[in-house]
């Protein structure tokens, strides 16, 4: 039996892997899986450029507890550090698993 | 050795063209990057190599010889972010949080400089007292907590320096290099004899490999320097000669050796790239990445392994 649920990734620089667990942590999601990512923007310039690049965050969780993160990505992140989010609605088998 | 011969020596060092060899590969496109995992386990290795050594020479020395060069080691460190700061208002228009940045650049140090550093002088034969690692730890934190103190009066949004400061503190660089020291401490020569041929007999061959992908690094960095403006450069070639002989001659009021001396005029004159930057970042995330690599890394760095070096060894040799 299949769920729909949110799928949040989030690619940002590899210095902000600790703080961005923590957001998710706290907006509810009940795991995340992370990869290191390489890649180009419009920022071009990051301080860890040669010390881990970039990470994808990738996060199932539920439509609210994907508002709250993008919120907090927004309000805090955005304005200062090379950071891309996005959702997809996509099915999840045992989707219970993912609804803290 | 005369200047002109150290200079010679230096230029022509395996470390110094292998960083040359890496700047022109980036002018000329050539992907030679190594592979993150590599650079990731080199920079351990020479981390915890300095710190094995370091450790080895602080358990031969005497208290009475660490203590007032340690002392004088944080004295730097608390100053330079400081002269650095007010320096930097009068050569550039950069605004407070990007000079505060720039201030823990500067007032931390470079483990790779300073490992380069150590090689010239050995190669020169100058001898540096063994506890010169330790000196390196101590200088690696001060400056940057200073430098974040000095920002700290012109935010307003989310105070982030307790994250920063732990990210220095439990950062790779001072757990490897601190944890090399007690290595180094408890083993001693005995122990030190059995992994010589790991830590000390290769250590400059990769230590130039290092330096190629610093080359790269560098190398991407030249155009951020070109933005920066004149101020800037100015800043970032004056200051650590500025720094470097203040350095080198509170080496010999605290009673190091030539080379000892040299060897904390370099640690005084080099600026961070591996610490620091993560600490600005995440305390300072509205400062321009672009101006404090671009300066330590861009111009501070080459000038150091170049010129800074051997002009510093010269002076020392001046004194002494």
């Amino acid at each position: 039996m299949r769920t729909e649920l949110q799928l949040v990734t989030v690619i940002a620089e590899s210095i902000l892997e600790h703080r961005l667990v923590n957001e998710v942590q706290a907006a509810g999601a009940t795991g995340w899986t992370i990869t290191p990512a390489r890649g180009e923007g419009s920022r071009g310039v990051r301080a860890a450029d040669w010390e881990g690049g970039n990470i994808r965050l990738e996060t199932l969780c539920s439509a609210r507890v994907a508002d709250r993160l993008l919120a907090v990505l927004e309000r805090d992140f955005f304005a200062h550090y090379a950071v891309v989010a996005f959702t997809q609605q996509v099915s999840v088998l045992r989707g219970e698993k993912y609804r803290a | 050795m005369g200047p002109l011969d150290l200079a010679v020596a230096n230029l022509t060092s395996a470390p110094v063209l292998a960083f040359a060899v890496g700047v022109l590969a980036t002018v000329l496109r050539a992907d030679i990057r190594l592979p993150d995992p590599v650079y990731q386990a080199i920079s351990m290795y020479l981390l915890l190599g300095i710190g094995i050594k370091g450790g080895v020479g602080l358990r031969e020395a005497s208290l009475e010889e660490v203590a007032l060069p340690a002392l004088a080691t944080i004295a730097l460190g608390l100053t330079i972010p400081v002269v650095a700061f007010a320096l930097l208002r009068v050569l550039t228009r950069l605004g407070p949080i990007d000079r505060a940045a720039l201030a823990a650049h500067y007032g931390s140090t470079s483990l790779v400089t300073f490992t380069a550093a150590l090689l010239f002088l050995e190669a020169s034969g100058e001898p540096v007292e063994g506890f010169a690692a330790t000196l390196l730890a101590l200088l690696e934190v001060p400056g940057i907590v200073v430098a974040l103190l000095l920002a700290r009066r012109y935010r307003s949004d989310g105070d982030r320096w307790g994250e920063a400061l732990r990210e220095v503190v439990t950062g790779r660089s001072i757990v490897l290099l601190v944890g090399g020291l007690v290595i180094g401490l408890g083993t001693g020569d005995a122990g030190y004899a059995k992994v010589e041929p790991f830590f000390g007999a290769i250590f400059s061959g990769v230590l130039t490999l290092f330096l190629l992908e610093m080359g790269v690094v560098a190398g991407r960095r030249l155009g951020d320097v070109r933005h920066a403006g004149p101020g800037l450069v100015v800043f970032a070639v004056g200051f650590p000669l500025l720094t470097g002989s203040v350095g080198v001659l509170a080496g010999h009021a605290t009673g190091l050796s030539v080379g000892g001396a040299a060897i904390l005029g370099v640690l005084a004159a080099s600026a961070s790239y591996i610490a620091a930057p993560a600490a600005v970042r995440l305390a300072l995330p509205e400062a321009n990445p672009g101006v404090y690599l671009g300066s330590s890394l861009g111009v501070t760095f080459p000038f150091n392994l170049v010129a800074g070096i051997p002009l510093l060894a010269a002076l020392s040799q001046a004194l002494g």
